[in-house]
């Protein structure tokens, strides 16, 4: 009797363990979660003052009749002055610099912008919502405090006052901050975008997938259909089983001094940090390939070769396609695991300020992942919500991945 | 199947031999993190005026060395940023790889500060103090022992009562370069025959290195304000409502104590351009003109606004003279190899950590 009341306790608190375990690992993952949400969530939005624009022909090259060409190589700079000058009436030098430096630092370009869309707003004036600087947006979300000295503040008290006086006239507005989804890189943390890096990591996935991808196949074809067990298969399989359990890093050396060491490929660029991803994940592809391999039913190759089918027609007519969904799934999970990776990409350069989009897997590039890192760096405190803004994004990527992996295994993969 | 498979590898070996016909129109600059700010910041400018915009690469000073010696070539980079002088053995691995046609960039001043939390009390320190709570061996009552300090109090009675912990950049920083250099050989005061042990750092936990991410080092230091940890002086006034530096010698870092080298932890910042890649690669010559001109080093200059601190006007117009005409006024490979510079007896506070 007591026996059973004993065991029956044993049970509820091995239930009770293994509760409280769930429960603690998604407190982490929940706290986790809202810090990364709570501080990102920023970057999504920037600080924008509103102010009157009038295109004076006086600082302008260009007018309503001229193309969209000449109006992109003209200088909208001596305009972005005027707009200072006219909205803050009686400025001298010195404050003059002071609030200008509240507005975005190139906001000419903002203004050629619209005026490419409006070119019939010549010679008139139009309300328009102007980005403001960094150091200013980080004041208004309450990311950099107000009370502290003023020498420990980029935002003076002149350029306070002249922010409250904005305020109470309800000129300071936020807006959904686009940029950060169409721009590359930037040093000024309000037009900084994480485009460039999706970009570069897309690429260096491309031609991770178009390398380790077809090796992996047919490695793994060969080993499960080809070969007899022997010795030389099981040191194969034993080192293959050691190269997936390797860290990045080492492979990240392996493209320093081999890519780029001894076949003299460029520095930075997707293709050395596609390929060294590539040797990372080849073992990862080559284990999910075997293992769905094998779970076709030799029957199968019984038939075809009783048909009078040869090996090669068995294999690629009816093992490998059988075992394909199987195979897509471990590929598309070595995708995910070689997008969240930054050693190796560290190790071949592709950790840079990179300002240009890259157009292809020979332009320099950085990826997801060392953007993070990059802005995680930086002194500027508009960039700590883009670091957490990017952590989301990669995160979106991730689950987005392995979704897609999770499907195909429930839909397409075959059951036996 | 079988088709697109054979058609996909057929691809990446295509690329594979395309790459070695690769050429380059966009400067690549490798080296310092201390650097780094203002480099991305004039290479954003230099884009702005025309020109491809420069990529950084972040590899520290010792990385960027490395990088930048291995050859003359698109394949190497065009600019390494050092925020110290090449080492005579930098110097010599140039040489080794024919990159033999270089010239240095002296831009501007940057000042190393001994930072803290706000919240801690004010630190007055000398750079003797800083060597004793740091440094391995120590001399106490006239012999050399293992550092015993484990309070900034034990070291001078007037200063507070903190526990001595200190955070580190790891030994590829140039700032921990510039730190030894000096700070800890300045402060050492072991026997003449033990010099080389002034820059040995205990080892007993108290000094703690951290990877080179000042992000990182400026949290730590919040979560416990007897913390201490060095920076580049452009991190601290971005962050003047988290972290504040000690004084030195009785001077508190700023732009005018740095620029006169009254604040003693002060050193000068470079690039390096690699001569024979200007004419190849555009923009070069251009990056480096716009980095030592007065919009960017002047008053108000966009670099000194994020925290550079302008040059003596002679070192000015002397820079500008070699951006300008690409003179590089008696810097070479082969004499810095010999541990030989044109500025080593101008008898500039700089001067004896010139290619050491």
């Amino acid at each position: 009797m007591s026996n059973i009341k004993k065991r029956l306790k044993a049970e509820r608190r091995f239930k009770f363990y293994g509760q409280l375990g769930v429960f603690l690992s998604l407190l982490f993952v929940t706290l986790l979660m809202l810090k990364i949400f709570t501080t990102g969530s920023g970057a999504f939005f920037r600080t924008t003052i509103e102010a009157d624009v009038f295109f004076d022909p006086k600082f302008m090259q260009v007018d309503k009749n001229s193309s969209d060409k000449e109006i992109s190589r003209s200088s909208f700079e001596a305009l972005a002055d005027s707009v200072v000058n006219n909205n803050f009436k009686d400025l001298n030098e010195g404050q003059f610099i002071k609030v200008r430096e509240m507005f975005t630092r190139r906001f000419d370009y903002q203004l050629r912008d619209y005026f490419l869309d409006n070119k019939d707003d010549y010679k008139k004036t139009v309300k328009l919502k102007i980005t403001a600087s960094s150091d200013l947006d980080q004041i208004v979300k309450g990311n950099y405090p107000r009370n502290v000295p003023e020498e420990q503040r980029k935002i003076n008290d002149y350029q306070l006052s002249i922010l409250d006086e904005l305020n109470k006239q309800e000129r300071i507005g936020s807006t959904f901050n686009f940029w950060f989804f169409t721009n590359g890189d930037s040093r000024d943390p309000e037009t900084a975008g994480i485009w460039g890096a999706i970009m570069g990591s897309f690429y260096a996935l491309m031609v991770c997938l178009a390398f380790a991808f077809p090796i992996g196949l047919f490695a793994s074809v060969y080993l499960e259909e080809y070969t007899k067990p022997g010795k030389i298969t099981d040191l194969i399989e034993v080192n293959i089983n050691n190269l997936a359990a390797v860290p990045s890093i080492v492979f990240g050396l392996l493209g320093l001094g081999m890519l780029i060491g001894v076949f003299n490929m460029p520095f930075q660029v997707p293709l050395v940090g596609g390929l060294t991803l590539g040797f990372m994940t080849l073992p990862t592809i080559i284990i999910a390939c075997r293992s769905s391999l094998r779970a076709v039913p030799p029957s199968i190759r019984h038939g075809a070769l009783a048909l009078g089918a040869t090996k090669t027609q068995t294999t690629f007519h009816h093992v490998v396609p059988l075992a394909l969904p199987g195979t897509l799934t471990g590929t598309i999970i070595g995708m995910a695991q070689a997008l969240g990776e930054t050693a190796p990409l560290l190790m071949v350069g592709m950790v840079a300020f990179v300002m240009e989009i890259p157009g292809g897997p020979l332009d320099p590039a950085t990826g997801l992942p060392s953007q993070i890192y990059l802005w995680s760096e930086s002194a500027e405190r508009g960039f700590i919500e883009k670091t957490s803004a990017g952590i989301m994004l990669l995160l979106l990527f991730l689950i987005l991945m392995n979704l897609t992996a999770v499907l195909i295994r429930r839909k397409v993969e075959v059951k036996w | 199947m079988k088709k697109s498979i054979v058609s996909l590898f057929a691809l990446v070996v295509s690329t594979l031999f395309a790459a070695e016909s690769f050429a380059r129109d966009q400067i690549n600059i490798v080296g310092s993190s201390t650097v780094y700010p203002y480099g991305t910041v004039n290479a954003q400018r230099l884009g702005e005026s025309g020109f491809k915009t420069p990529t950084y690469n972040p590899t520290g000073t010792g990385g960027g060395m490395k990088l930048f010696c291995a050859g003359v070539g698109v394949e190497h980079p065009d600019i390494t940023g050092a925020s110290r002088n090449m080492k005579s053995k930098e110097a010599a691995l140039c040489l080794e790889n024919g990159v033999t046609n270089v010239i240095e960039v002296m831009w501007a001043n940057d000042g190393i500060t001994f930072s803290h939390s706000n919240t801690a009390e004010d630190f007055a320190l000398t750079r003797n103090d800083i060597w004793k709570a740091m440094s391995a061996h120590v001399v106490v009552d006239g012999e050399v022992v293992e550092n015993p300090y484990s309070s900034w109090n034990e070291i001078r009675d007037d200063l507070p009562d903190y526990k001595i912990e200190v955070l580190v950049a790891p030994p590829s920083s140039g700032t921990r370069d510039a730190f030894d250099g000096g700070v800890m050989e300045k402060g050492c005061d072991l026997p003449e025959e033990m010099e080389d042990d002034c820059v040995l750092y205990r080892e007993d936990g108290r000094i703690i290195e951290m990877g080179e991410n000042d992000t990182l080092i400026a949290q730590k230091l919040n979560e416990d304000n007897q913390r201490f940890g060095y920076f580049g002086y452009s991190y601290l006034k971005d962050n003047g409502d988290k972290l504040k530096a000690a004084s030195v010698e009785g001077v508190l870092p700023s732009g005018e104590t740095i620029a006169s080298y009254e604040y003693p932890m002060a050193r000068p910042l470079f690039i390096y351009l690699k001569a024979d890649h200007i004419g190849v690669v555009p923009g070069i010559q251009e990056f480096a003109q716009m980095m030592v001109s007065d919009e960017a080093i002047g008053d108000n200059g966009y670099l000194t606004k994020i925290g550079a601190a302008p040059m003596v006007p002679e070192l000015i117009s002397r820079v500008k003279n070699v951006t300008d005409n690409l003179d590089a006024m008696g810097f070479s490979i082969e004499a810095c190899a010999n541990k030989e510079h044109p500025l080593k007896d101008a008898g500039y506070a700089f001067s004896g950590a010139l290619c050491p």
